[in-house]
């Protein structure tokens, strides 16, 4: 049982996240080449590759600084809609754990719903639009869930990453109604959400770095 | 100093242009670029940078506050994600405007010392001349059924929807003027530009052909070439002085001739 999580633990995440966009990289542009412009891969690749490279320079002294300084690197570096939305993702789950230096299940839960709620702010999407959000509003859920059953940090981690998993599969059937792929109407049905894909992949990281 | 302005574009190219446009109305206003991204090889690609936008929100201060226009969709998430970055101060707004046209406004503005909300409205106004000249129907095809004599006197000068200022009401304190453009080009952007920034720095309301003479996109929107005649009424402490100057610019040709 893991009690909390720290600094390590977040910039084990940040690099396990930036392994795991480069490997699926080919694959989130191929999903973006259905229903957006095919550059989710490259963009979220050139924007992790500059948060791994800025943390070999200067390690971060607490979880929320490591997040911090992913969400001004993804702002400047990954050039689409997923740097704001994605960097205000870390940003709020940065100002939402503050200084602490250890991490309980607590903070955790309430950081990703921060993230969460900072992405609904700056997208203004709402669950079933196909976004981001159908894989984070899940995510939160059962990981306030998960704290709630008493589970420890590794445990909330794993139940919100399954959850973005199966949150981001459930876009495939939905019609897009925010993001470039609005225009496409139904045409966007049948087609996994990028974006709720690499949302699965990110938290999938911040839980195997647990 | 004046207020100064910051473009947000995914094209650097873009930024660029939309600065030269609206510099060449408002020189002394600081208007800063903030286009396109870099990638790992330091080359300037399509897109969005945080980074980019706080150097040109510091760039563009000199005391009196920022406006910050956008283009597409992230560009707007990323410039708010900025303000929310530097703690959503009073003095930086962000104008839910069209980049074009709204550049050129709120230039306008702030070089006629307006203050921040005034050059966000200015910015966020541009919005009505293109929405007004979309809904206003044409004369031939929908004929007003009681034609306005006064209005009728002048078409072919006027788009539909101005009317001269003698009809905006009983207002018999009003000063007025009759004056026809000699200028070859006549009231393009510049005199335009002109004279809404020398208007707007006075304590006037002014209508121009039933539009506001402080609006840089209004004035432009009534399309007014050479030979057109503008009715001009003002009313208020710099009345005088403001037709005075109206009427100097175009005897002058707005210095174009």
């Amino acid at each position: 049982m893991r009690t909390t999580l720290d600094t390590e633990w977040a910039i084990a995440w940040l690099q396990g996240a930036t392994e795991a966009v480069a490997e699926h990289r080919v694959a989130l542009s191929e999903l973006d080449r259905a229903i957006g412009d095919g550059d989710h891969g490259e963009n979220l690749d050139r924007g992790f590759s500059a948060v791994a490279a800025k943390l070999r320079l200067d390690a971060p002294e607490t979880p929320g600084a490591a997040f911090k300084l992913a969400a001004m690197t993804l702002m400047s570096t990954v050039g689409g809609a997923a740097g704001p939305l994605y960097g205000t993702a870390f940003l709020r789950a940065a100002t939402a754990v503050g200084d602490a230096m250890e991490l309980d299940p607590v903070l955790l839960a309430g950081a990703l719903t921060a993230a969460r709620d900072g992405v609904v702010l700056r997208g203004k999407a709402e669950p079933g639009d196909k976004t981001m959000i159908d894989a984070w509003t899940p995510a939160v859920d059962a990981a306030n869930s998960a704290v709630a059953a008493g589970a420890d940090v590794t445990a909330v981690l794993a139940a919100a990453a399954a959850a973005a998993e199966t949150g981001a599969v459930a876009t495939d059937p939905l019609i897009a109604r925010k993001g470039r792929a609005s225009y496409l109407g139904e045409r966007s049905a049948g087609h996994r959400d990028p974006g709720a894909a690499s949302s699965a992949l990110i938290l999938r990281a911040a839980a195997e770095a647990a | 100093m004046s207020v100064g302005l910051v473009i947000v574009s995914h094209s650097e190219k873009l930024a660029a242009g939309v600065v030269e446009l609206a510099a060449q109305m408002a020189p002394a206003v600081k208007i800063i670029a903030a286009g396109g991204t870099m990638d790992a090889a330091g080359e300037t690609v399509l897109g969005t940078s945080l980074e980019k936008i706080m150097d040109a929100l510091n760039a563009a201060e000199s005391g009196e506050g920022v406006l910050v226009l956008t283009d597409l969709g992230s560009a707007v998430m990323i410039a708010e994600s900025a303000l929310e970055i530097i703690g959503s101060p009073a003095t930086t707004l962000l104008a839910d405007a069209p980049l074009v046209e709204g550049a050129v406004a709120a230039a306008v503005a702030a070089q006629s010392g307006k203050d921040l909300d005034t050059v966000r409205r200015a910015a966020e106004e541009a919005w009505q001349p293109s929405m007004s000249s979309g809904q206003d129907p044409e004369p031939e095809p929908d004929p007003d059924p009681e034609p306005d004599p006064t209005a009728s006197a002048v078409s072919g000068l006027l788009p539909e929807k101005a009317s001269p200022a003698e009809t905006r009401g009983p207002d018999a304190d009003a000063v007025t003027a009759e004056l026809e453009l000699i200028n070859p080009m006549g009231l393009h952007a510049r005199p335009a530009a002109t004279l809404a920034g020398a208007l707007g720095a006075m304590d006037v309301e002014i209508d121009i052909n039933g539009v506001d003479g402080k609006s840089v996109m209004m004035l432009m929107t009534l399309g007014a070439g050479c030979g057109t005649t503008l009715c001009v009424s003002a009313t208020g402490a710099d009345a005088q002085q403001a037709v005075k100057l109206v009427r100097s610019e175009i005897e002058n040709g707005f210095g174009e001739l």
